[in-house]
């Protein structure tokens, strides 16, 4: 299984180094969205920098939308999940390939708009190891979960409105966890983070488990 | 089910609603402090029950469509039934809760854990209805919507003890607590809670029994369709060679 998702994850990162959609198209439209809440919240610095945890992670869970449509358009080809059965391919290690593929994407918005927070909203960050530890949690359940969900939307005619459709609801904790975590590490005291930090995780593993379990389920008949 | 038992229970669900009715609004007392908004104590909680068991059934019977032993066309059925009568109760407990909250917390919304949770379970649900309307081979979509409708039971329990797990203006479970004790709730309103809950659940069975039945119909329909289309082709077919 493992090795199966390294060629995935590899073959997936190729594609997007050599196409740069990421490059000239993701990236640039997290800036723009941060740059939008920004004008949406005024000039305010106490404002600016009070919202800027929910906007970066707003931003981020957008992002995540282009990012796991790019990865499922991949796989979308004439006869690719056939060649893959065929090819005797772990379905969890395609999922895992894939979601790793996409939590690296989704770790680069987040470098990209982390700073952009710092520089243009005024994020205060007093402790650096809660912010990293948030973002890998949550990257780790936005892409799990956006890899399944658009797995079963990929194959359908209005996956375009229905991806966002199914995935926002569900990622919800997602964005409330990281956003109060990056709120917390903006202050030297600060307390239930364990329990934040538990939803991220729990969040995390659960929809791993579910992506690893059905992608199977999901790629057959699609 | 049988036509005769889903008949019964729908007169046992007709009598019970009618009986809880007449016993919450005429014969239990008001509230000391809620006063006469107290009696959505008869609509607002048994609802959410059976948005619960809905959703429940519907992942139950998900996990046994899935299952390639358990696998029928009747379970994808049920799920179907039990999400559509799930997201209606849903959507009927955010009224009448709203329809309390203003008076007694003065406002109709706030963004609270439970609250939140039991609107996004709505959308959660509406997403899993949207769907299963996108087209596609029938055993196609009845195997990703069970895929669908099992990751979406994960925010159940989340709503059910985001009260307990963060403090909120919504109070803890009024019968669904661990030992099952209606707390808080005596007498004639503890009974006629009790009987509430009864016949929600007995309307909950007449209708997703009615809607399955329905769709059990329509798809042997559209397979007698599809199986007379093929047979008129070949009789085309057939007849062409004839001639020639």
């Amino acid at each position: 299984m493992f090795r199966d998702a390294w060629a995935v994850f590899v073959k997936d990162l190729r594609i997007e180094a050599a196409s740069r959609v990421g490059l000239w198209q993701v990236l640039p439209f997290a800036a723009i969205a941060l740059l939008l809440f920004a004008f949406a919240l005024g000039p305010s610095h106490r404002v600016l920098a009070s919202g800027a945890a929910g906007v970066t992670w707003v931003g981020v869970v957008f992002a995540t939308f282009l990012i796991v449509g790019r990865s499922q358009s991949i796989e979308a080809g004439a006869g690719i999940s056939e060649s893959q059965r065929l090819a005797g391919i772990d379905p969890a290690g395609v999922f895992l390939g894939k979601a790793g593929a996409v939590a690296v994407q989704l770790l680069a918005v987040e470098g990209l708009l982390g700073v952009g927070a710092r520089l243009l909203l005024d994020f205060h960050c007093a402790r650096w190891w809660l912010v990293i530890v948030a973002s890998l949690l949550a990257t780790i359940g936005l892409s799990a979960a956006g890899t399944l969900y658009g797995a079963l939307v990929g194959a359908t005619r209005a996956r375009e409105t229905l991806l966002p459709m199914l995935v926002l609801p569900v990622l919800v904790p997602v964005l409330i966890a990281a956003v109060r975590l990056w709120q917390a590490a903006g202050v030297a005291e600060g307390q239930g983070l364990a329990g934040w930090l538990s939803i991220l995780g729990t969040f995390a593993v659960i929809y791993t488990a579910a992506g690893i379990l059905f992608y199977g389920q999901v790629q057959e008949h699609s | 089910m049988k036509r005769h038992r889903l008949t019964i229970t729908g007169w046992a669900a007709a009598v019970s609603l009618i009986a809880t009715a007449i016993l919450g609004i005429l014969i239990t007392p008001q509230d000391v402090t809620q006063k006469e908004y107290s009696r959505f104590l008869y609509l607002h909680p048994p609802m959410a029950w059976v948005a619960y068991l809905a959703f429940g059934v519907a992942a139950l019977s998900s996990v046994l469509y899935l299952w390639p032993r358990t696998r029928r066309e009747a379970f994808d059925h049920l799920a179907l039934a039990s999400v559509e009568a799930g997201v209606l109760f849903t959507g009927l407990v955010l009224v009448t809760g709203s329809m309390w909250a203003e008076p007694v917390w003065g406002t109709y919304w706030v963004w609270d854990a439970r609250l939140t949770a039991t609107a996004l379970m709505f959308v959660l649900f509406l997403g899993y209805l949207a769907f299963r309307r996108t087209g596609g081979t029938k055993q196609n979509i009845a195997r990703r919507s069970a895929i669908v409708a099992l990751i979406s039971f994960i925010d159940v329990p989340i709503v059910h003890f985001s009260v307990l797990w963060w403090n909120t203006l919504h109070q803890g479970p009024s019968v669904l607590t661990p030992g099952l004790s209606a707390q808080g709730v005596h007498g004639s309103m503890a009974w006629t809670m009790l009987l509430s809950f009864v016949a929600f659940t007995l309307l909950f069975c007449w209708m997703v029994g009615r809607r399955t039945a329905l769709e059990r119909l329509r798809a042997s329909a559209g397979g007698s369709e599809l199986q007379d289309a093929i047979a008129a082709r070949r009789a085309e077919g057939t007849s062409v060679e004839v001639g020639a």
